[in-house]
């Protein structure tokens, strides 16, 4: 478990970055922080595996405090992928790129080379293997950076912003990972603005605002309510914008998904058609 | 030339980047008309980034590879003509504004383009001025950049932009850095802009439930060619499948109406937008 007691946070500018933040992620959880640009979240992330110590309060990683440890200590634990890719890649290669962790670790040549496969082919980079990373597109970078750490297989996973250039087959099967992750017992936590992604993973979710956690709650709850999205700078998903005007037809008002919307809507319109004639 | 309304002509343009050995675009032909509001999309690599580095003069002044066929901005050839020329014609706002923003302050970075062009003082400061209304940016003026949040970054990349009064603005996926409400009024300062000034938008996004409300018209791209290319609304009606079927994030609402159009629900046009959809639905809910 990693465990946030009271945070403060204030970057040496002066910034005050994050306030009281009391937070903690079990493992086998799967979280996602949201909230406006500059509400903190990235900072929150980065305590999380201790690339940033709290100025007061303090973060725990299975019962360690982070100050006594280093980021290396914990980066086995503790999987971080930044937002930007190329804040992470640098090797002439995506397959020396995604080993390179496994080396410092020391692995074994023959376990890094199956892990290597097993996560290229995961994340659909296998046949981009031998290539720069830097003539990847944008939204392959992102994924070779993800699979560099996926690669070592920490208990706790942070993405930031994950589905960024991301089309949307690339989104389920990012998705699919994630569950996939989760029901192994690893924990997943997910730093984003993709209020669409958030409604078809149906994670917890936890709302920033100015450094401070306004909210949290699970994700139908907290995407479908008018209050909470406004606090933190969100609009609500499609779904539930669309479910909201059809309250007067008597729907739930946390729909916040496409495949409980369809259910709900056939069995209505069942009903309807049942009753009413049909039109030409 | 300038005076024609076509702003952009492609014909069977295509560029294979040094080094590799497929082509990132082939046999890319299309006209975009002055004042468009347009939208790009396409599965991750499919060539859209490389399309907007021709329309910009990018390719082939600044990457190296082979270009054919013929690419037409603003009735300039862009092989003949230096990126610097190109940029009193065509825009560029990157994903990520961090790539863009340099200067100490924000309004010098606003000012740097316009600087570059020679003109007198007075016109540069009307038209910093002018870029920093439209896009809110005033209150930010004697920030730096990297002291501004993704969203204030962004808006002060597209003011540098606007004040070199260009015909045509692409913005490259611009609203993936920005949380949804900012992503928005990007969106709709875009609109803005084309309505007050004509100016052409383009707009590469993999999500269409942003853009859907503006741009009337939808080009898609695979493999390095134009799969698609006709009205959003007729488009996401009659090749939905091909759509999703390449990874474009349509409108949930969309999705939605063709899964229930699948299996014999509804029948009738796909919505693009949610008051649409509601609308719809309502009516076949008896209410």
């Amino acid at each position: 478990m990693i465990t946030l007691e009271q945070v403060w946070f204030k970057y040496p500018s002066g910034s005050l970055a994050l306030q009281e933040v009391d937070f903690s992620v079990e493992s086998g959880s799967f979280i996602a922080i949201m909230g406006e640009n500059g509400a903190g979240k990235t900072t929150l992330a980065k305590h999380l595996n201790g690339l940033l110590k709290p100025s007061s309060g303090r973060v725990l990683v299975d019962g360690e405090d982070t100050r006594k440890k280093s980021v290396a200590q914990l980066a086995r634990k503790v999987g971080l992928v930044f937002q930007n890719p190329d804040h992470l890649l640098f090797s002439e290669s995506v397959r020396q790129e995604v080993a390179f962790a496994l080396k410092n670790f020391g692995y074994p040549a023959d376990v890094i080379e199956t892990q290597v496969k097993r996560t290229l082919e995961s994340l659909d980079l296998s046949e981009y293997a031998d290539t720069s990373p830097f003539l990847l597109s944008g939204g392959e970078r992102k994924r070779v950076a993800l699979a560099a750490v996926l690669a070592w297989e920490p208990d706790y996973l942070i993405l930031d912003e994950p589905t960024i250039g991301q089309d949307y087959q690339q989104k389920e099967r990012l998705r699919n990972f994630i569950l996939q992750l989760y029901s192994q017992g690893k924990a997943v936590v997910m730093i984003t603005h993709d209020v669409e992604f958030v409604a078809e993973c149906n994670p917890q979710v936890v709302l920033m605002s100015k450094g401070k956690v306004v909210g949290s709650g699970s994700a139908d709850r907290v995407l479908s309510s008018d209050q909470l999205v406004e606090k933190a700078s969100l609009v609500k998903p499609q779904m539930a914008k669309l479910f909201a005007r059809l309250k007067p037809q008597g729907f739930p008002g946390d729909v916040v998904d496409v495949h409980r919307a369809k259910m709900l809507l056939e069995a209505k319109l069942v009903e309807v058609k049942g009753s009413v004639p049909q039109s030409p | 030339m300038s005076g024609s309304s076509e702003i952009i002509r492609a014909e069977r343009l295509g560029f294979k980047y040094a080094g590799t050995d497929k082509p990132a675009i082939q046999n890319v032909s299309l006209s975009i008309g002055r004042g468009e509001f347009v939208l790009l999309t396409g599965p991750s690599g499919c060539g859209k980034s490389t399309l907007c580095r021709c329309l910009n003069g990018l390719i082939p002044n600044f990457y190296q590879g082979e270009i054919s066929g013929d690419i037409m901005v603003d009735g300039l050839s862009t092989s003949k003509q230096l990126t610097s020329e190109l940029s009193r014609h065509i825009g560029y706002v990157f994903q990520n504004p961090e790539n863009q923003l340099f200067a100490l302050t924000v309004e010098k970075d606003i000012a740097f383009g316009p600087e570059n062009l020679g003109l007198s003082r007075a016109e540069i400061r009307s038209r910093v001025d002018s870029a920093m209304h439209v896009t809110n940016t005033v209150g930010l003026k004697d920030l730096a950049p990297y002291e501004l949040s993704g969203g204030q970054q962004q808006r002060v990349a597209l003011a540098g932009v606007l004040a070199m009064q260009p015909s045509m603005i692409v913005l490259d996926e611009p609203t993936s850095f920005l949380d949804p409400k900012t992503a928005e009024e990007i969106m709709s300062a875009a609109e803005q802009l084309r309505q007050d000034q004509g100016i052409t938008i383009l707009v590469v996004e993999h999500r269409l439930d942003l853009v859907a409300r503006y741009a009337k018209r939808i080009i898609v791209m695979n493999k390095g060619e134009v799969v698609a290319d006709g009205g959003l609304e007729e488009t996401l009606d009659t090749q939905f499948e091909m759509l999703t079927g390449l990874g474009v994030g349509v409108p949930r609402v969309s999705l939605l109406w063709a899964m229930l159009r699948r299996d014999g629900f509804v029948t009738g046009r796909v919505p693009t937008h949610v008051e649409e959809a509601a609308d719809s639905l309502s009516k076949r809910l008896g209410n």
